[in-house]
C-alpha cells in the first residue's frame, strides 16, 4: 500500500481523511485508486494535480513508478513562467 | 537521468559568442512582425472601451462596405460548444455575449493595409449595455460585488464565499497554537501588490495562412509554438496537425508569451478572406488586452524566539486574476514558506475574478508576492529581537531532506550555500550612507522538466545539428550547443542549434518553467549519445570488432584497449565522410517528460537610498546570489540573475496597473507604464553557486525565474531601515514612500 497525502482542502472530499492510502505502482494507479476510493475527488484530478514522489514532482509522466515506501504528496497542478 | 560523475568540462563552463548575436545586433534576425507572404493582408482588432458590458448587437456592414477591407470575424467565427479551459481562452480571445475588461477583443479586421484595417474598426457599430464593474481583489469578494460569472467557481470553493471566488487552496500541518505560543514575538501583517506587466520589448506579432481545407501555416512570436498549434486548433476546429506554427525570434516573454491573443483571430481573418492575415499588437494592446501577472491582498503571521528559531507561520492569499479563473495562488501558497524548515504551518488561497484581462504566467508565477509577504515579515522579526537576517535565515533554512512547507522533502538544494555566499561577500559588510537602508530576502522557484523532443543529426564533414522544440528566450541555443559539443567531443563552432517547427518534431512544452537548458539540454544530450553509440558502431564495422571494444573520446573513435586491435583512430569527420556509403545518415534523437528538475534557490542583497524630500528610492548597489546547479554559459545565467533582479525592482518600486474609477486603464504605454531602464539601475553583482541538481547529466538547474522572487521583499526592506517605516504595499513609488516618510500611512 502506498500512503498519498492530499492537502487539507480536499479533506472534504474524503470524509476527513487526510491520508489515503492506496495499492500503486504508478502516479497513474494512485490517481485512479484515489477517486474509486475517494469519487469526490475525480474532479479534482480531472482540473490537474502534480505528484510529488520522493521529492520529485510529477505532473504528465504518469508511469512515473511508485515503491511501497515512497514519500507521496497530491499537489496542486505546477504553473510556470 | 543521474547526475554524471564528471568534474571537468571542457566545454560547459565557457563563455563563447551567442550563435544568435551577429543577427541581432545587425538587424538580420526576424521577429514576429517580420514575416511576410505574398499577398497578404493587414489585420486589426476592435476593443471594448468598457470594463464590464453586455454586447446587444454588433453591425459590420458600413467597414465590410469600405474599399480594401476583406473580411470581418466576430465570436461566430471560431468554434463552438467548447468548454473549460477552451472556453475560458476563446472568451478571452474574443468576447461573446460580455465584454469582461476594457480592451477586451470584440472583432477583427482584415484589409489592404494597416491604415485600412484601423480606419474600418471605426465604421464597426456595437450597441453595448454598461453594467457595474470590480477590478481590486478585496472589493470582487465583498458583499454585493458585481459577479463577474456566475457559476464560474469550482468544486474546491467552500459555501458562503462570494461568486468571484472561483478557485481556493488550504493546507499545513502541526499545531499552531502552540507554535505561536511558544514564539518570544509575533508579527501579523497584511501586504497588498499590484499587477504588473511581464514587459517583454517585442509586442506580439502573428501571420497566419489558413485555408477553407483545414490546413494552415502560422509564424508567430511565442514561448512554446506547441502550445500555440494546440490552442488555435481547439479554437478553431482543426485538426492539430494541419497546422503547422513556426515560431520566430522572440523579443522577451517572460511567460507572457505562453497563451495565445490574437493568433487565433488572424487565422479566422486568413481562413475567411483567403488570404494570409498579418497581425501586430501595439504597446497599448499589449498593456491591456494581453496578460500581467495577478495582484494580491495578503495576511501573513510568523513567530520566532528570542535565539531566532521560527516556531509557526500563517499565510492567506487573495489573488486576482483578471476576468478568468488562473491567478497563480497554487503557486505563491506552496513556495511561500519555501526557505524555511516549519513544524506548524498554514496556508490559504483565493482564486478572484475581476474585471481586468486575463492574467498570463510572468516568471515565476505567484512566487514574488508571497515572497514579499514572508521576507518582510521575517525581517521585521529579525529586527525586533535584534538578529542579523542571514543568520537567522541560515537557522532556518531547509536542505536535503527538510520536508518543505508544502509536503514533500527537499532533494539536493543550495539555499544554504547562497545565504553563506551573502554572508561572506563584501557587499553584506560594506558601510551604508546616509538615508540609506540594506535589505536581504532569499526567495525559490521549483522549476520543471515537461514533454521535450529533440533530434540531432551529424553533417558529412562531422559538424553537429541540433534541432529543438523550445524558442530560445535566454541563450539556450548557446547552451544546448555547449552540451552537444561537451557530449561528443568537438568544438562549440561546430555545433548549430535550430529551434524548429510543430512539424519537425514531436510535442514540446514551451521554454517556460525554466525548464529549457534543463529539459531540452538533457535530451539534447542523450541525443548525442545515441549518435555516438552510431558512430562507435560505424567504426566498429570499419574495423571488423564489436562496437563494445569501441570508445569514444575527444570527438573520435578508440579502439577501448589493447584487446580491442590496433586501430588509427576514427574522427568524426572521417565517418560522417563515408556515412552515406556504410548505412546512411547518423543521427540521434530523444523524447522526454523528465521528472529530475532541480529547484533553485537565491539571496539578495540590497543598497536602497531614499530621498527623505521627495520618497524617491535608488538602488545603489545591488548582489544575485542563486544556485545554478551547474552554469552552462555563465554570462546567461549571469543575465537570467540580473534580468530578474531588474524585473523585480520595478515591480517593487515603480510599476503597476492603474484603473479608472470607470474601470479603464489609465496607464497604457511605456511613458506612463514605469519599467526600470538601465540608468534606473547600478550594475548588477552577479555571484553563481553551484550544487549539482542530481537530476541532470550535468548538474544543470533551472536559472530563469528565481531572480524575481527575491528583489519585491528585498527592496522593501531596505526601504523600510532607511526610512523606518515598514512598507506592506507595492509600488513603493515616491508619493507612497512619502505619506510614510511624513506619518500618513502606507495606502
Amino acid at each position: 500500500m502506498v500512503a498519498v497525502n492530499l492537502w487539507s482542502g480536499l479533506r472534504r472530499f474524503t470524509g476527513g481523511a487526510e491520508v489515503v492510502e492506496v495499492e500503486a505502482a504508478t502516479v497513474a494507479e494512485v490517481l485512479k485508486a484515489l477517486v474509486e476510493a475517494h469519487p469526490g475527488l475525480d474532479p479534482v484530478i480531472k482540473a490537474g494535480v502534480s505528484v510529488a514522489v520522493d521529492g520529485e514532482i510529477v505532473q504528465r509522466a504518469l508511469n512515473h513508478p511508485i515503491q511501497p515506501d515512497s514519500e507521496v504528496f497530491l499537489l496542486q497542478q505546477f504553473r510556470g513562467g | 537521468m543521474a547526475l554524471d560523475n564528471k568534474s571537468e568540462f571542457k566545454y560547459i563552463g565557457t563563455r563563447p559568442n551567442r550563435p544568435d548575436g551577429l543577427d541581432k545586433v545587425t538587424g538580420r534576425a526576424r521577429y514576429g512582425a517580420d514575416a511576410y507572404a505574398p499577398g497578404m493582408l493587414h489585420g486589426a482588432v476592435l476593443r471594448s472601451p468598457h470594463a464590464h458590458a453586455k454586447i446587444l448587437n454588433i453591425d459590420a456592414s458600413k467597414a465590410l462596405a469600405m474599399e480594401g477591407v476583406k473580411a470581418i470575424v466576430t465570436r461566430n467565427d471560431f468554434a463552438k460548444g467548447l468548454e473549460g479551459d477552451d472556453w475560458d481562452l476563446l472568451e478571452n480571445t474574443i468576447a461573446g455575449e460580455k465584454t469582461l475588461y476594457d480592451g477586451h477583443a470584440v472583432a477583427g479586421i482584415a484589409a489592404t493595409s494597416v491604415l485600412v484595417a484601423k480606419d474600418a474598426l471605426k465604421l464597426i457599430e456595437v450597441e453595448y449595455e454598461v453594467i457595474p464593474h470590480v477590478t481590486d481583489v478585496d472589493a470582487a469578494m465583498a458583499d454585493g460585488a458585481p459577479v463577474i460569472r456566475e457559476g464560474a467557481a469550482d468544486h474546491s470553493v467552500p459555501e458562503g464565499l462570494h461568486p468571484n471566488v472561483v478557485r481556493y487552496t488550504e493546507f499545513g500541518r502541526g499545531d499552531l497554537d502552540a507554535g505561536f505560543a511558544a514564539a518570544d514575538m509575533v508579527v501579523d501583517r497584511s501586504f497588498k501588490t499590484e499587477a504588473v506587466h511581464q514587459g517583454y520589448i517585442e509586442p506580439h506579432a502573428c501571420l497566419a495562412d489558413l485555408g477553407a481545407d483545414g490546413r494552415g501555416e502560422l509564424w508567430c512570436c511565442t514561448q512554446g509554438h506547441w502550445f500555440v498549434r494546440r490552442m488555435c486548433s481547439a479554437l478553431l476546429g482543426l485538426e492539430t496537425t494541419q497546422l503547422r506554427v513556426t515560431a520566430s525570434e522572440i523579443g522577451g516573454g517572460f511567460g507572457g508569451k505562453t497563451t495565445v491573443f490574437i493568433d487565433p483571430i488572424a487565422l479566422a481573418l486568413s481562413r475567411k478572406a483567403g488570404k494570409p492575415v498579418k497581425l501586430v499588437m501595439s504597446r497599448s494592446e499589449v498593456l491591456k488586452a494581453s496578460g500581467p501577472t495577478a495582484s494580491a491582498s495578503m495576511d501573513v503571521k510568523m513567530g520566532m524566539t528570542k535565539d531566532g528559531k521560527l516556531t509557526a507561520a500563517t499565510a492567506s492569499f487573495r489573488m486576482q486574476g483578471g476576468a478568468f479563473p488562473g491567478a497563480p495562488m497554487d503557486m505563491t501558497t506552496m513556495l511561500a514558506f519555501s526557505c524555511y524548515a516549519l513544524d506548524n504551518v498554514h496556508h490559504e488561497g483565493f482564486d478572484v475574478m475581476t474585471n481586468r484581462p486575463k492574467q498570463a504566467a510572468y516568471r515565476a508565477p505567484g512566487a514574488p508576492m508571497g515572497a514579499f509577504a514572508v521576507e518582510s515579515v521575517m525581517d521585521e522579526l529579525c529586527e525586533g529581537l535584534g538578529l542579523d537576517p542571514i543568520e537567522t535565515r541560515l537557522k532556518n533554512a531547509v536542505k536535503e531532506g527538510t520536508k518543505s512547507a508544502f509536503g514533500p522533502r527537499y532533494k539536493a538544494i543550495g539555499l544554504i550555500e547562497t545565504l553563506e555566499a551573502a554572508r561572506d561577500h563584501p557587499h553584506y559588510s560594506a558601510p551604508l550612507a546616509e538615508n540609506t537602508g540594506r535589505g536581504v530576502a532569499s526567495g525559490y522557484w521549483m522549476n520543471w522538466g515537461g514533454e521535450t523532443s529533440v533530434s540531432l543529426a551529424i553533417g558529412e564533414d562531422g559538424a553537429v545539428q541540433v534541432g529543438v522544440g523550445t524558442p530560445d528566450i535566454g541563450g539556450s541555443r548557446a547552451s544546448m550547443a555547449l552540451m552537444a559539443a561537451e557530449a561528443i567531443g568537438i568544438p562549440y563552432e561546430n555545433v548549430r542549434v535550430n529551434v524548429l517547427d510543430t512539424a519537425a518534431l514531436g510535442t514540446n512544452e514551451p521554454s517556460h518553467g525554466s525548464r529549457a537548458t534543463y529539459a531540452s539540454g538533457l535530451a539534447t544530450i542523450e541525443a548525442a549519445r545515441e549518435a555516438i553509440g552510431k558512430l562507435c558502431q560505424r567504426a566498429a564495422d570499419k574495423w571488423g570488432i564489436d562496437a563494445e571494444a569501441v570508445e569514444w573520446k575527444d570527438g573520435a573513435a578508440y579502439p577501448s584497449g589493447p584487446n580491442a586491435g590496433d586501430f588509427e583512430p576514427l574522427s568524426i569527420a572521417d565517418i560522417a565522410g563515408e556515412m552515406g556509403s556504410t548505412g546512411g545518415p547518423i543521427t540521434g534523437h530523444h523524447d522526454a517528460s523528465p521528472t529530475g528538475f532541480g529547484g533553485s534557490f537565491g539571496t539578495h542583497i540590497v543598497d536602497v537610498h531614499v530621498d527623505p524630500d521627495t520618497g524617491r528610492s535608488t538602488v545603489k548597489r545591488y548582489t544575485v546570489i542563486q544556485d545554478a546547479g551547474k552554469a552552462i554559459h555563465p554570462s546567461y545565467v549571469e543575465g537570467q540573475f540580473q534580468g530578474g533582479a531588474a524585473q523585480g525592482i520595478g515591480w517593487a518600486l515603480n510599476e503597476e496597473y492603474v484603473y479608472g474609477e470607470d474601470g479603464r486603464l489609465q496607464n497604457d504605454v511605456f511613458l506612463d507604464y514605469r519599467i526600470p531602464v538601465a540608468s534606473d539601475l547600478p550594475m548588477i553583482d552577479t555571484v553563481i553557486v553551484e550544487v549539482p541538481n542530481p537530476g541532470h547529466p550535468y548538474g544543470v538547474r533551472g536559472v530563469g525565474e528565481t531572480g524575481i522572487t527575491p528583489p519585491l521583499p528585498a527592496v522593501a526592506n531596505a526601504i523600510s531601515h532607511a526610512t523606518g517605516h515598514r512598507m506592506t504595499r507595492l509600488p513603493m513609488s515616491p508619493p507612497r514612500v512619502l505619506r510614510a516618510i511624513q506619518g500618513k500611512g502606507i495606502s
